[in-house]
């Protein structure tokens, strides 16, 4: 029988692993959002082990939203790269500091 | 160690590395390709979880589509590769002192002392022919109804959205619009006008003799 904390901590392993990814990932754009759709997988699994030991599907219908989300803010995401590429020619991050934060 | 385990290890070992994989290797597409793999392999460790539903609408929706999607980006902007990973270990001690540290606090709180088999007892087992995708069907058309139809909107809103930022507009005087008040209130006396002429006959056409000679 799988415990509830395999499941908490194989969620927490994936969220470290994109956390990591949006620190040491300095140059792309791209990897950075790609590692943010994991932090959301991440969090969805939490939410799908819950769910499971609850015995309540409320849990799961909150993935199915946070899934839309993540959808609807990867499209807008991409669309804002594929502009910030046109406009500079590049993707770094480096690049971008125009608002000098 | 039951089956079941040892496929849930399997899985989440198969997702972990690909996530690692994702993050440190140079070249974005294969960073994408490393991704779908660790969603898949998440699809499955929710399917254990007995979310079939979700884990199959992750391979769908995720795989199928917003990762098709960020795979045409990366294949459209061209991507100096060089430049790609200079910066890598500029962070590594600081950023993997507070990974560590996170992990560490992460494990306190989620490990098998507070969420073990023995604190919170064992899951509901479904039979087979319960059907997960029924019951949040039911959940989602009852109590989350209008939620669901909020997340309709936001749909189109990212439609939207993204289509308005990429669209590349012409500057003006280039391109011809459409002037409907114009179409709309014009009278048949300003499209057809009637001209009074003499009657013209054309010359029948000699015959080229001369030339075949």
């Amino acid at each position: 029988m799988i415990a509830l904390s395999d499941y908490l901590i194989f969620g927490a392993i994936l969220f470290i692993i994109s956390m990591a990814g949006i620190f040491l990932n300095r140059k792309n754009v791209i990897v950075l959002l790609m590692a943010i759709e994991l932090l959301l997988l991440a969090v969805n699994t939490n939410l799908v082990a819950f769910s499971h030991f609850h015995n309540d599907v409320i849990g799961q219908t909150f993935v199915f939203f946070i899934l839309t989300v993540a959808a609807a803010e990867a499209a807008i995401g991409l669309a804002i790269i594929v502009l910030v590429f046109r406009k500079r020619k590049s993707i770094n991050v480096d690049d971008l500091g125009t608002l000098k934060g | 160690m039951t089956f079941e385990l040892f496929i849930f290890y399997l899985l989440a070992t198969i997702a972990s590395v690909s996530g690692l994989m994702m993050i440190t290797i140079k070249d974005p597409v294969k960073a994408a390709l490393w991704l779908v793999l660790a969603f898949i392999a998440t699809a499955g460790v929710w399917i254990t979880a007995q979310a079939e539903f979700l884990g199959l609408v992750l391979i769908l929706v995720y795989v199928g589509a917003v990762m098709v999607l960020f795979l045409f980006v990366v294949m459209m902007l061209d991507i100096n590769l060089s430049i790609m990973k200079e910066g890598f270990t500029k962070y590594l001690p600081i950023g993997g002192m507070v990974i560590v540290l996170i992990a560490a606090m992460m494990y306190l709180v989620l490990g098998p002392n507070n969420f073990g088999l023995e604190v919170t007892g064992n899951p509901v087992i479904h039979p087979a022919d319960y059907s997960n995708t029924k019951a949040i069907g039911l959940e989602l058309y009852t109590v989350h109804a209008y939620a669901f139809i909020l997340a309709a909107v936001l749909l189109l809103l990212g439609i939207v959205a993204a289509i308005t930022l990429v669209l590349r507009r012409r500057p003006t005087g280039e391109v011809r619009h459409q002037s409907i008040d114009k179409q709309v209130k014009t009278q048949a006396s300003e499209r057809f006008e009637m001209v009074k002429m003499k009657s013209e006959s054309e010359e029948p056409i000699k015959p080229k003799e001369e030339e075949d000679k």
